[in-house]
């Protein structure tokens, strides 16, 4: 008898959020610590569970399957693959990282950290889901607190607008990719919604090329991807720094992953005949969110429109439909969930001190804060592709996939792109941290706090490590994406 | 008539012996009491609520197959059981939530005429004759007209109550009409002779049409379908609060129930022609009951829009004409009562602290009361469909039938109108959770309602939580009908 570590894991967060709603309000000390322990064992889960999976093993390891539904065919079925074990992890981590981040939360803490874990958890449930309705279930679970968690304790600005944006985009795309997948049910007549089953459910070349859209599309929204990415800066911008780090770091993973597993996985006739014009897109999403990212004054907006232009790699790796294309994307949802959650952690610190988040406003900050400074010059690198760092390991194969699945140019075109990360990374990076202190900010900025140290440190020791050792990746993300080409080659 | 009658029969109809025995009683012990202590009627009532609930469900479960009892007058099936169960809950709790509202909770009539209403939806869910139906329909709804007109000296309840007569009359006496001419066409009342009545006498189709038409303005009516959906709002937000909570689910719910039952029982012959109609007129609810909702800025208002379009919705499952949809159906009414019981007991409760049911006064809720606030939060992100809420699994499965009868526009339909109703939920929940408040003092919960809105609100999240057993009984009904 083996352990739930999964169901521990995805039940862990949103019992905890349920507690905490009934703690008394005014403790915010008592709520923090809770809410910490939590965070802390929801991390050490995912690593066990990391470090745990045998990438010479079976495709799917800890699962656990308990009828839920036995008379449409639903059941809680839960399992992590070669992808969605580094997911896992990456969760665990920004979650960690992200309670610390947000201990001055002090506008009703409790009920923030009560809707962050239910957030979590929801997010830890689409991950392991091997079970359709479950994975729309989590899906939901994880989009709607992020109403309330940008509304209540964003930018007062466009809070108000982002989030109720951001929720509409989310929801219809889900509800449209719902769509899709009880076509699936009906017209597979399994009567189950086990993906696995659904796998060899072989729809016909019509219907596929017919759903295809609405399933990629709808979950395709959360992953950021063009014309439908429009949601997803203000989103970034006016959510708290806690929850720009677990929506650009984690649930934009979540968008991209749905969209492989339901879209491409099950219908890998509709993925062959949509994705060469999606790519497109994609080449869209990498290019156009890099040159506005580099035109932005704001430092959080430059931000969530990189995180625009690196998703769309993510989504250029699946649509290569190749080995390395998979390889890559499934390295970068790592590298780039981890990455971007360090950039906005450093983004609040500066922004929760200085107030303002305007570049040219900024400067000389390495001088007050060392350690975030040199914590976001490695995000920077990672961002750039430097080898030695996760990104270089995430975004070469995905050139590779795009050159050996006949699209040179693309493959062209997009590694410009990286020329224009690296020229608004360093130049935010030189406005920012280096130079001199403007006069209005002298003496009111000072070093960052121990525990953000920590927080910092961990995300910087994930991205340091891929690059160095990519060993400690790639064989399970390896694994993962041969279960998918075998489904892509029985096509 | 009936022949002798046999322990079936008595068990079929055990939930309306009780309800009568609560009523005599509730009559009686009114006389007995000195006016200052009347309040006592709702316990009164609550527990014969209660009793006839735990009756209902011990006794009175029918067998697999459904059977004509009394002449039959009356099918008891597990259609009718569901239902009825429906019906007890929403009553039982709509009692609870009655405690305290000053112009209703001492007067024994209101408690009779809340009984004899639930009584005729017990009897609406078995008909299986139109003489029967017609005669359940009425009993359910005069004492509906008269609750929602109950404070007499209130303006906007007077006008509530009048305006739901008026509608009422006019719709049923059409209804009464189509009815009546099915009969001529049929040569019978029994609804399960019907479709062999109807397909012996060769009536045309688009004959058969028109008379649905009649019909389908009486049951349309009743459950706020556009275009019969007028009275609706005025009537909700003019009526005692309690009152609106009834009429808004087991009233509505007793609606779907008879049209379930008559439209896959009596009229299989046109079965694509009704399945158009049908599909219509949930686009139109739907559409129509979410764009209006937007602009509200009263919460009843809002409240009686958002269920026009969740019957919108709930006829998705009709529309289907599956056993699936049967299941949808049923399925949604358990999820819906439970949800928008909540949602009023809410409402009811905020009410008693500010007096006014306008969204603005709902600012700062969740600073003032954050366990009331999350309270609505649940009830109202259910009714948008948001898991693991009932409301959530509710939602798919109509959309799951629809998909499964090739209905796929009206699903897409379905969707983007849940866009909209996320929309205005939210907007709700915006003020709830952001808008500073007025006034800081939390808003205090009486135990009854506190207990009311703790039921619906555990209901709501276990119908969504755990699936097996509810969807059990919603696929015993669909079975009992096909």
């Amino acid at each position: 008898m083996q352990l739930p570590i999964l169901s521990a894991i995805v039940f862990l967060p949103i019992v905890a959020g349920a507690v905490l709603l009934f703690l008394p309000p005014k403790n915010h000390r008592l709520i923090y610590r809770v809410a910490l322990a939590v965070g802390l064992i929801a991390f050490l889960l995912s690593l066990v569970v990391y470090f745990s999976f045998d990438a010479s093993g079976p495709r799917y390891q800890f699962e656990e399957q308990y009828n839920w539904l036995p008379a449409l065919g639903i059941s809680y079925h839960v399992a992590v693959d070669g992808i969605t074990a580094p997911l896992v992890l990456l969760t665990g981590v920004v979650i960690f990282t992200g309670v610390i981040i947000s201990q001055r939360i002090d506008d009703r803490p409790r009920e923030f950290f009560a809707f962050l874990f239910i957030l979590a958890s929801g997010v830890f449930g689409v991950f392991v889901a091997l079970d359709m309705f479950a994975l729309f279930f989590f899906y939901e679970i994880a989009v709607f607190p992020m109403y309330l968690l940008i509304a209540l304790w964003g930018w007062k600005q466009t809070r108000e607008y982002a989030a109720m944006k951001l929720t509409l985009y989310l929801f219809i795309g889900s509800l449209i990719a719902l769509v899709g997948a009880l076509a699936m049910y009906f017209a597979s007549g399994l009567g189950t919604f086990d993906m696995v089953a659904l796998e060899g459910a072989n729809f016909p070349a019509g219907f596929q090329n017919f759903w295809f859209p609405f399933v990629f599309f709808g979950f395709a929204v959360l992953g950021g991807i063009f014309p439908f990415h429009n949601w997803s800066p203000d989103g970034h911008v006016a959510a708290p720094t806690a929850v720009s780090m677990f929506h650009a770091g984690v649930l934009m993973k979540l968008g991209a992953f749905a969209a492989l597993r339901v879209g491409i996985m099950l219908m890998p006739i509709g993925a062959q005949t949509h994705l060469p014009w999606i790519i497109l897109l994609t080449l869209v999403n990498v290019v156009y969110g890099a040159f506005i990212a580099m035109v932005q004054t704001d430092f959080k907006y430059m931000i969530g429109f990189s995180s625009v232009s690196h998703m769309g790699l993510v989504a250029m790796g699946f649509a290569t439909l190749n080995y390395n294309g998979f390889l890559g994307a499934g390295v970068q949802m790592v590298s780039h969930g981890v990455m971007t959650a360090l950039f906005f952690a450093v983004v609040g610190m500066v922004y929760d001190q200085a107030h303002t988040r305007e570049i040219p406003k900024l400067g000389g900050l390495v001088k007050v804060m060392p350690f975030a400074a040199v914590a976001f010059i490695i995000g920077g690198l990672v961002s750039m592709g430097m080898p030695g760092f996760s990104g270089f390991i995430a975004e070469f194969p995905i050139f590779m996939g795009l050159w050996s699945g006949g699209y040179p140019l693309i493959a062209i075109i997009a590694a410009i792109s990286i020329a224009v990360t690296a020229a608004y990374i360093l130049r935010a990076v030189s406005r920012v941290f280096f130079g001199e202190i403007p006069a209005e900010l002298e003496g009111h900025m000072h070093d960052i706090r121990p525990s953000e140290k920590l927080a910092l440190g961990v995300l910087c020791v994930i991205m340091v490590t891929i690059g160095i050792y990519p060993n400690i990746i790639l064989p399970m993300v390896q694994a993962g994406t041969n279960a998918v080409l075998a489904l892509l080659g029985g096509a | 008539m009936f022949g002798s009658i046999t322990a079936d029969m008595l068990v079929a109809i055990l939930p309306e012996i009780a309800l009568l025995v609560v009523v005599l009683v509730v009559f009686v012990t009114e006389l007995l009491l000195p006016e200052r202590r009347r309040g006592a009627l709702a316990w009164i009532t609550a527990g014969g609520l209660g009793l006839t609930l735990a009756l209902t469900v011990l006794f009175a479960r029918p067998g697999a197959e459904g059977e004509l009892l009394w002449g039959g007058m009356l099918r008891h099936d597990w259609l009718a059981f569901i239902f009825k169960i429906i019906f007890l809950v929403s009553a039982l709790i709509t009692t609870l939530l009655s405690v305290g509202w000053e112009a209703v909770w001492r007067k024994g009539e209101y408690y009779v005429l809340l009984l004899t209403s639930t009584l005729g939806m017990t009897l609406m869910a078995a008909s299986g004759d139109l003489i029967m139906l017609f005669l359940a329909i009425e009993t359910t709804s005069i004492p509906l007209y008269i609750m929602a007109g109950f404070i007499t000296g209130d303006d906007k309840s007077t006008e509530s109550g009048f305006k739901y007569l008026l509608f009422g009359a006019v719709t049923t006496g059409v209804m009464l009409y189509g009815l009546s001419l099915l009969y001529g066409f049929a040569g019978t009342t029994n609804l399960y002779d019907m479709a062999a009545g109807l397909a012996a006498a060769q009536i045309p189709g688009p004959v058969l049409v028109g008379t649905l038409f009649l019909i389908l303005l009486g049951f349309g009516f009743k459950v706020a379908l556009v275009p019969l959906h007028f009275w609706a709002p005025d009537v909700y937000e003019g009526a005692p609060t309690p009152v609106t909570a009834f009429l808004s689910t087991a009233s509505k719910a007793a609606g779907f129930a008879v049209l379930t039952r008559v439209m896959l029982a009596a009229f299989p012959s046109i079965l694509a022609d009704w399945q158009a109609i049908v599909a219509v007129a949930a686009a139109l609810s739907m559409t129509l009951g979410n764009v209006v909702a937007l602009t509200q800025r009263n919460i009843k208002r809002l409240l009686a829009y958002s269920s026009i379009a969740h019957a919108g919705y709930a006829l998705l499952g009709v529309a289907a004409a599956s056993e699936l949809g049967v299941i949808s159906v049923v399925y949604y009414f358990l999820a819906y009562t439970a949800t928008q019981l909540a949602a009023f007991a809410v409402v009811i409760i905020v009410w008693h602290k500010v007096g006014s049911d306008e969204i603005d006064d709902y600012a700062g809720l969740s600073r003032r009361s954050p366990l009331l606030a999350l309270a609505m939060l649940l009830s109202f992100l259910s009714l948008a469909g948001v898991p693991p809420l009932g409301g959530f699994i509710a939602k798919i499965l109509v959309f799951a039938a629809a998909v499964d009868a090739g209905l796929v526009w009206l699903a897409f339909l379905g969707v983007l109108n849940s866009i909209v109703g996320l929309y205005y939920y939210l907007i709700v929940l915006k003020v709830v959770y952001l808008s500073p408040p007025k006034d800081e003092k939390p808003v205090p919960v009486m135990r009854t309602h506190g207990a009311a809105l703790l039921v619906s609100v555990l209901l709501v999240l276990v119908l969504g939580i755990v699936l097996a057993p509810w969807y059990a009984w919603a696929q015993a009904s669909a079975a009992s009908l096909f």
